[in-house]
């Protein structure tokens, strides 16, 4: 039996909190998800995928309930510590890509290194072999506008495995791109699950590219719905 | 932290719009290059005035006939309202404990001294004996003018070394020669009685003449230079006092003694002045100066300073979603605000540095227009570029800080 690395109890998350408008967005959600796993999130828009992904990945503090990340629980972390728990252990994608503007394909990639204090050598060097793997090493000193969006997408990909981190958080990386590219996107994640062994939560509006994964754990007004295999385990367990 | 990348973030930051950064900076660039302007051409003058006077001697002391009325003009002086060398003769002998010499000067114009193919510009000077010593003139050779070269008005020059090198072969003994000068036109002929050391002066530095059309001064008696003048009266002329005298107190002496003897002229009257004096009110107007610009100054770095944060501001604003980009890649807080002060330090700085080139070069004018020579303070240029870095920091720390405590969630989301 694997290890857990995202453990949630009870989570809620409200906006707007004393307020006449308050919004309960996550209604008790427990979830549990094992070291290696390639899990998607489904759901209708505005069902709380986005939210619920963002205290997944450290961005947020859920409202109420326990959150352990490798075994810590975040409630008790300072601002710093979860930024070098995102720094370390979280590598993201996002939907529309987010590199930096006016720092090449290979800066982006350095930057999460830079800021967990790896010297500029190793940085270049890491970061020159993260671009080759994702298909970008002819495009390495180019410009994010220079890049068309599966170009930016694998760059944003090679950008969110810099510092080795335990998991990937994809909040739906294809949706702003064609079939093909998305396709080509999607390969590119099953290949680092694949090799890398790193556990993998994507959401998607797309149910054939969830149905590919590990795990299809389905949102409805901010409750799970259903949570079942998906092809990719299928697979997994007749080989 | 990560300064060097911080750096290079902001300097292609700036690139990549350099229009606005360039109206950014232009308080600054204001602000500081007034102040380099003007500290340098304040330096420039100071020294130019320091230098004549000191050179002249605190001890000097100038009379001269000024009109009473500063509105009316000199055009209906003749000599019953200057002073006739029997005035200054008297007066020197009333003080003759007091006085070491009595300076006469007079400009006779400029020249050039000929012979065949040779020549060499001159500023003829008409002096006396006791301008040696108040000009502190060195004589390489021969003499310099004696009161009896006055008194007979003899045709007698004292030349430059510079002069001599020029119209005479080396090894020609020039003393006891003759001159031609040829001046408008008049051509008259002088015998050289002595030769003095050429320094160039301060003023003159940045004249750009060649050495070959450089002027030099040429002595001849006053008496002499001012023969075709329509007044032959002075209306100047300088005291040197012994040094055992009290100079400030002897000047309201001479003061008293010329303000008895022009009680009955109507128009002019005696002005007497002490070098210390003038050397005391022309550095307390260079001050005075100096404050007005500082302040003018301040207003326009405040500007610049607040137009900094504008644009820090502005900028903060359009990047939020690289701020929350950056957040999520794991930059804490402080990572984001050392980036954006030293984005705002960039800006600064560059613009002190724009500031401090277009400060000389205003300078640089200024200073050859009134033709002193430019000196730039070092310690000037450093408190420039640290204040430049100072005004990015203190401006620089509010968008700063309002970029580092973004909620990362928020700017992800900000459209
Ligand atoms: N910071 C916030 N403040 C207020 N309301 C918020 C905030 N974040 C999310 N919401 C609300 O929570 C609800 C769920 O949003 P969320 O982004 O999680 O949906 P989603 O499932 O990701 O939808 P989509 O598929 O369209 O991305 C929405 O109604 C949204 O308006
Ligand atoms: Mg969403």
């Amino acid at each position: 039996m694997s290890r857990v690395i995202i453990e949630m109890h009870d989570i809620y998350k409200r906006f707007y909190i004393g307020t006449p408008n308050e919004l309960e967005i996550i209604k008790g959600i427990n979830l549990q998800v094992n070291e290696g796993d390639f899990v998607s999130i489904v759901g209708a828009s505005g069902s709380g995928k986005s939210t619920l992904m963002n205290m997944i990945g450290v961005l947020d503090r859920p409202t109420e309930g326990e959150y352990l990340l490798d075994g810590i629980p975040i409630s008790k972390m300072s601002d710093n510590e979860m930024s070098d728990v995102r720094n370390r252990k979280i590598g993201f994608v996002f939907q529309t890509f987010n590199l930096i503007p006016r720092s090449s394909a290979l800066k982006n990639v350095e930057l999460p290194m830079l800021y967990a204090g790896v010297d500029g050598r190793k940085r270049v060097a890491r970061a020159k072999e993260l671009l080759e793997m994702v298909g970008m090493g002819d495009r390495m000193y180019h410009l994010p506008n220079e890049l068309s969006g599966g170009q930016k997408q694998r760059v944003a990909i090679a950008r969110a495995l810099a510092n080795d981190p335990a998991m990937i958080l994809a909040d739906e990386p294809t949706g702003a791109l064609d079939s093909t590219t998305g396709r080509m996107v999607m390969d590119l994640f099953h290949k680092v699950h694949r090799e890398d062994g790193k556990t993998i939560v994507l959401i998607t509006h797309n149910n054939e590219l969830a149905a590919e994964t590990d795990r299809i754990v389905t949102i409805r007004d901010g409750r799970i719905v259903s949570d079942e295999p998906g092809a990719g385990k299928a697979a997994q367990l007749c080989s | 932290m990560f300064l060097k990348e911080n750096v290079l973030l902001a300097v292609a930051g700036l690139k990549s719009n350099k229009v606005r950064a360039l109206l950014t900076m232009l308080g600054i660039i204001i602000g500081i290059g007034s102040v380099i302007a003007i500290v340098s051409i304040g330096d420039a003058l100071t020294n130019k005035v320091n230098d004549t006077m000191s050179s002249l001697g605190a001890n000097n002391i100038v009379v001269s006939v000024v009109p009473r009325d500063s509105q009316s003009s000199w055009d209906k002086v003749d000599d019953s309202d200057l002073l006739s060398r029997e005035q200054i003769e008297k007066f020197q002998q009333k003080y003759a404990n007091e006085i070491e010499n009595v300076t006469l000067a007079a400009g006779g114009g400029s020249g050039q001294v000929k012979d065949g193919r040779l020549y060499a510009n001159v500023s003829v000077q008409g002096v006396n004996e006791g301008y040696q010593a108040f000009k502190n003139i060195k004589i390489s050779s021969g003499r310099f003018l004696k009161d009896r070269d006055i008194d007979q008005s003899r045709r007698v020059a004292v030349v430059s070394d510079k002069l001599i090198g020029k119209m005479f072969k080396s090894g020609v003994d020039p003393l006891g020669k003759e001159i031609t000068l040829y001046s408008g036109d008049d051509v008259s002929t002088y015998m050289v009685v002595g030769v003095y050391k050429y320094e160039q002066t301060a003023m003159m530095g940045m004249g750009g003449t060649a050495d070959e059309d450089i002027t030099t001064a040429m002595y001849v008696p006053i008496t002499v230079a001012t023969e075709h003048l329509d007044n032959q009266n002075y209306s100047d002329f300088a005291v040197k006092a012994k040094s055992t005298v009290d100079s400030t107190a002897f000047t309201k002496t001479i003061q008293k003694y010329f303000d008895k003897l022009y009680a009955g002229n109507e128009r002019y009257r005696c002005d007497v002045q002490n070098m210390e004096d003038m050397m005391t009110e022309v550095n307390s107007m260079m001050g005075t100066i100096s404050i007005a610009v500082a302040a003018i100054a301040a207003i326009a770095l405040l500007v610049g300073g607040i137009g900094v944060m504008n644009i820090m501001l502005v900028s903060v604003t359009e990047r939020t979603r690289e701020i929350g980009t950056r957040k999520a890649l794991g930059a804490r807080n402080s990572f984001i605000r050392t980036q954006f002060i030293v984005e705002s330090i960039i800006i600064c700085v560059v613009g002190g540095a724009i500031g401090i080139l277009f400060g000389i070069l205003l300078a640089a004018i200024g200073v050859h227009l009134l033709g002193a020579e430019l000196t730039v303070s070092i310690p000037i240029i450093f408190i420039s570029v640290g204040f430049s870095m100072a005004i990015g920091i203190f401006f620089g720390y509010y968008p700063a800080n309002k970029a580092a405590k973004l909620d990362p969630i928020e700017a992800l989301r900000y459209e």
